[in-house]
């Protein structure tokens, strides 16, 4: 039978993908922001699980908050990427300073 | 029986789909693993009988999310061969970061399965009672006690939506676009002028 540790660890497994998926592509930020929602879908996995397996709803209701943000992450972050890119012409951030930071 | 063979299943592809996400050479095939990787996470969560948030993660994501990021990724001309240089140089580090942190994760999960740590126990208020679907429940918990978290949410999504329009909107010079209060405030008599010239004369508009 398939137990709460399955689900934890293939979450783990995308958890990391996502980790991952940022250091390798630390140029290209259209593929961060999909690792990102990888994470969040990790996230998703786990809280879901944890809500299944205790039988208690809340970890589901979080999982629909949790998709909220990341629609609207994910939404800021492109207008953002959409404006940079009609700007300077590239998407490259590892040089980008236009703040000063 | 079927069950752990479709855990398997959707587990093996979801594995699969994130690490093709973060490995593929064009963007929009990265997009395309990745709405495989959600439908694959739904099917998950369909497992578990969490059929609400599956759905909703096949519309939201699938739907909304992922065709966005298609859109963005075929609205601009990016030299993406340019942008995977560095690529195989954050290789060693990247995967050395990732195994350790796996390592750590997955050492919590072999010490819950060692025995001597509890989960903690819900008190029962947020369970699903019994003979009301999945979707029922939780539209009964979200109407209810979570009622102003749900309002945030959507305060959140709103804010989210003015802002994306607010950061891409743009006056351009060389078009003339509608202006609607001008053509509202426009009134009949001030648009039409009934003369009656004399013979010879003409009229001055």
């Amino acid at each position: 039978m398939i137990g709460i540790e399955h689900y934890v660890v293939v979450s783990s497994i995308l958890f990391v993908l996502g980790v991952l998926g940022i250091f390798l592509n630390r140029k290209n930020i259209i593929v961060i922001l999909m690792a990102i929602e990888l994470i969040l879908l990790a996230v998703n996995i786990n809280l879901v699980a944890f809500s299944a397996f205790l039988h208690d709803l809340t970890g589901q209701i979080f999982a629909m908050f949790v998709l909220t943000v990341a629609a609207g992450e994910a939404a800021i972050g492109l207008a953002i990427l959409v404006i940079y890119f009609r700007g300077r012409g590239t998407i490259a951030v590892d040089d980008v300073n236009r703040m000063k930071g | 029986m079927i069950q752990v063979l479709a855990f398997y299943l959707f587990a093996f592809l979801v594995t699969l789909s994130g690490v093709f996400t973060i490995a593929s050479r064009n963007p929009v095939h990265s997009v395309l693993w990745l709405i495989l990787a959600f439908f694959n996470g739904a099917g998950l969560m369909v497992l578990l009988g969490a059929e609400f948030i599956a759905m909703l993660l096949v519309i939201v994501y699938v739907g909304a999310v992922a065709v966005l990021f298609l859109f963005v990724v075929m609205m601009l001309d990016i030299d993406f061969a340019e942008l995977r240089a560095g690529f195989m140089k954050n290789f060693p580090l990247g995967i050395a970061i990732a195994l350790v942190l796996l390592c750590e994760l997955v050492l919590g999960v072999g010490a819950y399965q060692a025995g001597g740590l509890q989960l903690g126990v819900p008190n029962g208020s947020a369970a699903t009672p019994a003979g009301v679907s999945n979707i029922a429940a939780i539209g009964a918990l979200m109407y209810g006690r979570y009622l102003f978290l749900f309002e945030t949410a959507g305060i959140i999504l709103l804010v989210a939506m003015i802002g994306a329009i607010v950061l891409t909107h743009r006056e351009r010079k060389d078009t003339r676009p509608q202006n609607v209060s001008k053509q509202n405030a426009r009134r009949p008599w001030e648009a039409t002028v009934n003369t009656r010239p004399e013979v010879g004369k003409g009229v001055e508009l």
